[in-house]
């Protein structure tokens, strides 16, 4: 059993999994799934400064910020224990295309030599880790919600403006990766 | 979203009330390493339509999740507290069209939406913790030019 789980899952699998996820958090506490407010919910225990965004009690939306920290323990989990670092298995033609942009390190979930710890203080770390985490937050307050509140929440509950919020993150993401990403690896 | 489950407890069982949540969290993290969408190059191969894999984790998510969320409805079930299940309607404005092109253009960058974040640092990837703090500094961000911005 453990054999199986620690091979990467399928794609119907986790589908099931999560959007089973839905319906275990409105019947355990009437929540609607969504993971970008816990970001909303830090600033507004952290640093509401009269912001009228912040001005509320977080305490009363705590259940998000304990569910983001179990998704992190189980981040933990899966990768100490379940085999979750391994390398990734992606269609060749994208890999090829990552090598020509200038990739190296395809040993885990993550380019190391983007995302590893010994970026973080030159450029590349200060547009994938910074700039790219200030878009994350900033876009997703503003859209009011991000894959799960939206693409998966809104879209089960057949919200259109959560379609075209989705349609919406799609069309960024196939921006930046056609004609952003080449231009910021040109810079280094 | 204010809901009111919480409201009438003292803050000594903050955390009793919410652990639950804390456990459902572990165990979504898990599939989130486990199926690789915490990877960076597994965001990529979607946005290069390299192979099914993404589509196929969202598609088959949102359909099990409306099957759900329509039988929730249609049979009234209610939560474990004996609660009318309701969620929240999402209201259309511009910010779903320029925060949703802001938020795409940084999901291909970082490879992550905000929940795979805590799942990549809990993986090890302590990097990312800088990215999340970006995403919290982005979200304060919006929060303060709110009024200034077009919705």
């Amino acid at each position: 059993m453990l054999e199986i789980i620690k091979q990467p899952w399928s794609w119907y699998v986790a589908g099931i999994l999560i959007g089973l996820t839905v319906p275990a958090l409105l019947l355990l506490g009437n929540k609607p799934f969504g993971i970008s407010s816990s970001l909303k919910h830090m600033c507004a225990a952290c640093m509401p400064a009269k912001i009228p965004l912040f001005q509320y009690n977080w305490k009363h939306e705590a259940w998000n910020l304990f569910f983001v920290a179990g998704i992190l323990i189980g981040g933990f989990v899966a990768g100490q224990f379940l085999g979750g670092n391994q390398p990734v298995h992606i269609a060749e033609r994208t890999k090829e295309q990552l090598q020509a942009l200038g990739l190296t390190d395809f040993s885990t979930l993550l380019p190391l030599d983007v995302f590893g710890t010994s970026q973080i203080f030159t450029v590349r770390g200060l547009i994938f880790l910074v700039f790219g985490g200030l878009m994350v937050g900033f876009g997703t307050r503003y859209a009011d919600g991000c894959t799960s509140g939206h693409s998966i929440m809104g879209l089960s509950n057949l919200q259109w403006p959560s379609l075209v919020a989705t349609i919406c993150f799609m069309v960024g993401g196939f921006f930046s990766t056609w004609v952003l990403l080449p231009l910021i690896f040109q810079l280094f | 979203m204010e809901t009111n489950l919480n409201k009438a407890q003292p803050n000594g069982n903050l955390f009793f009330v919410n652990l639950k949540y804390l456990v459902l969290g572990v165990f979504f993290g898990i599939v989130f390493v486990k199926a690789e969408i915490v990877s960076w190059f597994r965001i990529q191969e979607m946005f290069r339509l390299g192979a099914f894999h993404m589509y196929g984790v969202i598609g088959t998510a949102v359909l099990v999740g409306m099957l759900s969320v329509y039988l929730i409805k249609k049979f009234k079930i209610k939560t474990i507290s004996g609660e009318v299940v309701v969620i929240p309607p999402k209201k259309f404005h511009k910010g779903q069209i320029y925060g949703g092109l802001i938020f795409g253009i940084g999901w291909a960058i970082t490879g992550a939406c905000p929940g795979p974040l805590f799942a990549q640092i809990g993986a090890g990837f302590l990097a990312v913790m800088i990215t999340l703090l970006s995403a919290i500094a982005g979200t304060w961000l919006y929060g303060r030019f709110q009024s200034r911005l077009p919705h």
